[in-house]
């Protein structure tokens, strides 16, 4: 043979090379398989903003609606309710929602854009179970000096009228506000802050 | 504690590399493996471009099963959702056309490798002593690779997918006595249907997949106990080096799984051109009249079977009804398959290799080749495509009549070989391979 | 030299493959079709097409395997799409159902309206631009209307205010052959044209533009991924074809020591 170092370096380069070019090839090639586990347009759709209309809620109502297969809850509160807020305060956890629970705009005493309706994401922060609305009246199971939220049941968190969460509950923070707006003034659109959809 | 008789593995270039390998090799067959098929595996030096299909073959179904793996994901087996479930895939799975055009392609690509590697085998007598098990091994893994498109084929559920699977179940009840029973047992209901589709999709996904797997190890493993043929016919294990090397010898590892990637390559740029280019094939890799949702209440004008079926199905077509029965034809289209079992032991000849045989093989061979593509081609056809004769010769079919010289050379390719390869003038093998 | 032939074959079996099919796609049942002088590239002429589909096929036929929002690919934006195409209540990231229900359909027509998604894939791009241009006033028929690709189709008219109304004519042998005949089984020594009775608000010309646009969207609706395939598949043959010689050479290379 030849130059036998002359050789040895041409077939190493090459076998590097083809390595090289193989890789990236099996790289490229696993692009689609990977990508198909991302959302397929109908995930996409099925995960696409709600719209809710509140032209019939009453005060002192709840309402729910279906956004993502997650309940989501709009409150009309009344001027008592938004009264009771304030004396609860040193009670909670994160009275002043300092843990990003919500948007911007919900990051103030009554965690929502107009004082008087409250859009919450209906899962308790703990396990996941949905807790139930416990008006102010409920008094004898509540305590005496409950002024109104939600409690639940699975294993006993309580929330007030803003969904932030009580000392001493499991669920660590308080209650998620979903991105939401107000596409006219009994329109909220749940899930986009965006208008234009 | 294992006795330490096997030597450490060395030579991989890193220390901690060759303590691995040695702690595996110690525990497994690593090493042994490595040798005995790829880089002791000698196999002769002069394979050609016919040599390349089997590897290739390999490759499809690495690629199918890749494939398939990512179409159940998002495939539905019901038939109100399998349709819609297809086309799900190609339009809002990201990336899901890809998948699914590599898939149909591979189903068309899978027979094209296939049917040229059993060719080489003709040509070459691969199928002769001592390799008769390897061709059984290859013609079993042939008809599942059959079966298999056959019950994928129904999954998109179209009315080519529903209306070929309905007159191919439907011949099994031309079987005399057990025939309906039989075919409503395949069903599993009165009409091809969701119980069918469900069924079909279980063997095509998991159980045929499974057992071709096996096959294909089989088939491997019959190859290397014996030695791969060669263009030349001759057996190169006759004339070994002081080491026992054959002479003609290469040993696999590197030689051959080079030249292999060389020919993968070649082979995905023919691949990705249908993917990604034609993938409908002119409507032979995907049929048009599939993209019509399956309709039992409406049969289509024209049902004709995939490309790689088409030549039985010409055959089956060319035998005419005995006794108000189509049961002959069903006979001679199963008959067309199955004698390709007895090959070996129908091939009488004094060599093994079509270069160094005479004029009567190559002639038999030339006709088969041709009627075999004829037959290919008629069948993707309805039967009028040629016309008719006039009444001289009854008004007959010309594709009929066609159809039947041609299903008569065929057979008469295997029965009359026996004879014609026995009195062949062969030429005389040469000691050493030559090109 | 057995490589050169069995790639010859190949390169030549191919194309011969695809010429036999495309012209048995498009001479079906001996109707001569004209061809679809579509582009796909040619956005505005999809946005037309879509505006056609939406006003004029939508009401009965549906197009249930796409998305509304999807026709963001031809350059409409949602808000666009909803205002112009969509007009029932529904979300643009909803299905193109349509709200006939197939039970009536079947009753009023015959057969229920087939759903359109993928029927430029099943039937060709040509067979629809001449079955859409086809079709013709025949009071023998329950609609009122036959067509000269589709023989007795329960289907109507349903751009006729903008084709205008034709019949059929029938015109005596012309010495021998049929020239220029269509519609006829090529045995009869007649032929056949179409005469325009009741001009509609197009003109011709321009009623097969709009044809063409709405073929061309329906080639668009059965396979979206259709420009995509082909720039992608672009990118992966050159690049192959760069990883052919490197290939090659490492084979030769090894191949050197043999022989």
């Amino acid at each position: 043979m030849s130059d036998d170092k002359q050789v040895n370096k041409t077939r190493r380069n090459l076998v590097i090379a083809s390595c090289a070019a193989g890789g990236a090839a099996g790289v490229a090639a696993a692009v689609p398989f990977a990508a198909s586990w991302l959302p397929s347009d109908r995930a996409k759709a099925g995960g696409a903003p709600v719209e809710a209309d509140i032209s019939k809620l009453e005060p002192g109502q709840i309402m729910t609606v279906e956004w993502r297969s997650k309940p989501v809850w709009i409150v009309r509160r009344t001027k008592e309710m938004l009264a009771g807020m304030a004396s609860v305060e040193s009670k909670l956890s994160d009275p002043g929602s300092d843990v990003p629970m919500q948007p911007e705009y919900a990051k103030n005493e009554f965690r929502s854009i107009k004082p008087e309706v409250l859009v919450l994401v209906g899962i308790c922060t703990h396990l996941g179970c949905s807790p139930q609305s416990k008006p102010a009246e409920d008094k004898g199971e509540m305590g005496a000096d409950w002024t109104g939220g939600f409690l639940c049941p699975c294993h006993g968190s309580k929330f007030d009228l803003a969904g932030r969460v009580y000392k001493g509950a499991p669920a660590p923070v308080n209650l998620e506000v979903p991105k939401y707006t107000y596409l006219s003034d009994t329109r909220i659109l749940i899930g986009d802050d965006k208008k234009g959809a | 504690m294992a006795a330490a008789e096997k030597p450490p593995v060395s030579g991989t270039g890193s220390v901690a590399l060759d303590g691995l390998l040695t702690w595996v090799d110690q525990r497994f067959p690593l090493i042994s493996t490595w040798k005995a098929h790829l880089a002791e595996y000698y196999a002769p030096k002069n394979f050609n471009f016919w040599y390349y299909f089997g590897g290739l073959a390999m490759l499809v179904l690495a690629i199918q099963i890749v494939t398939g793996i990512f179409l159940t994901m998002n495939y539905k087996p019901d038939a109100n959702l399998a349709f819609a479930s297809v086309e799900y895939i190609m339009r809002e799975v990201p990336g899901g056309w890809i998948i699914r055009y590599m898939h149909s392609t591979g189903a068309s690509a899978f027979f094209i490798c296939v049917y040229l590697h059993m060719f080489r085998a003709l040509l070459y007598g691969s199928h002769r002593a001592p390799r008769e098990l390897i061709w059984i091994f290859g013609v079993l893994i042939y008809l599942l690779l059959m079966g298999e498109a056959f019950f994928g084929y129904l999954l998109p559920w179209g009315q080519m997918s529903y209306w070929g699977a309905q007159v191919i179940i439907n011949l099994f009840s031309a079987i005399p006595l057990i025939g309906p029973d039989l075919s409503l047992w395949i069903r599993g209901d009165y009409v091809i249907s969701d119980a069918t589709l469900n069924r079909f999709f279980a063997l095509h996904v998991i159980a045929l997949p499974l057992v071709l797997l096996g096959l294909v190890m089989a088939h491997l493993l019959a190859l290397h106990e014996v030695g791969s043929n060669n263009p030349d016919g001759i057996e190169i294990k006759k004339h070994k080096d002081a080491n026992g090397i054959p002479l003609d010898g290469i040993p696999f590892h590197p030689y051959y799984t080079v030249k292999d990637i060389l020919g993968v390559v070649v082979f995905l740029i023919v691949f990705v051109i249908i993917v990604f280019f034609a993938p409908e094939m002119g409507g032979y890799f995907l049929e048009y009249n599939n993209f019509v949702p399956a309709d039992p209440l409406q049969t289509p004008a024209h049902i004709a079977p995939v490309w790689y079926f088409t030549p039985y199905y010409s055959i089956l077509r060319a035998v005419p009804p005995l006794f108000n029965s189509q049961f002959p034809g069903v006979v001679a289209m199963g008959v067309s398959v199955m004698i390709l079992f007895v090959l070996p032991w129908l091939d009488r000849g004094a060599v093994k290799s079509i270069r160094y045989r005479g004029m009567h093989f190559k002639v038999a061979l030339t006709a088969f080749v041709i009627v075999f593509l004829i037959l290919g081609y008629l069948g993707t056809e309805p039967i009028t495509v040629w016309g008719q004769f006039g009444s001289w010769l009854g008004n007959a079919d010309r594709a009929t009549v066609v159809s039947r010289i041609c299903t008569v050379i065929y057979f008469l390719f295997f029965i009359l070989m026996p004879w014609y390869t026995k009195v062949d003038k062969t030429k005389p093998e040469p000691e050493r391979v030559t090109h | 030299m057995k490589k050169l032939i069995g790639i010859l074959l190949l390169a030549i079996g191919s194309p011969a493959v695809l010429f036999a099919s495309y012209s048995a796609m498009a001479s079906e049942g001996g109707v001569r079709l004209d061809t679809a002088p579509i582009n796909q590239a040619d956005v505005i002429s999809l946005q037309s097409g879509a505006r056609t589909f939406a006003n004029y096929c939508l009401n009965c036929h549906s197009a249930s395997l796409m998305r509304w929002n999807r026709l963001t690919e031809l350059g409409l934006n949602e808000s666009q799409i909803k205002d112009n195409l969509m007009f029932s209540g529904d979300k643009v990231g909803e299905l193109m159902n349509v709200a006939m229900i197939r039970k009536d359909a079947q009753k009023w027509f015959g057969a229920a309206p087939p759903d359109l998604s993928v029927i430029a894939r099943a039937r060709g791009a040509d067979w629809l631009y001449s079955y859409l241009r086809g079709f013709y006033r025949d009071p023998a028929r329950p609609t009122g209307w036959n067509n000269a690709v589709f023989e007795n189709v329960g289907m109507p008219n349903p751009m006729w205010q903008l084709q205008g109304e034709r019949v059929r004519v029938e015109h005596a042998a012309k010495g021998e052959g049929a020239k220029g005949g269509e519609g006829g089984h090529g045995g009869a020594a007649k032929s056949v044209s179409y005469e325009m009775v009741r001009p509609g608000t197009l003109t011709p010309v321009q009623y097969d533009e709009t044809v063409r646009d709405l073929v061309n969207f329906l080639v668009y609706l059965g396979e979206p991924a259709a420009t995509s395939r082909k720039q992608i598949g672009i990118i992966v043959l050159l690049f192959l074809l760069a990883l052919w010689p490197l290939v090659y050479a490492l084979k030769r290379e090894f191949w050197k020591d043999v022989h």
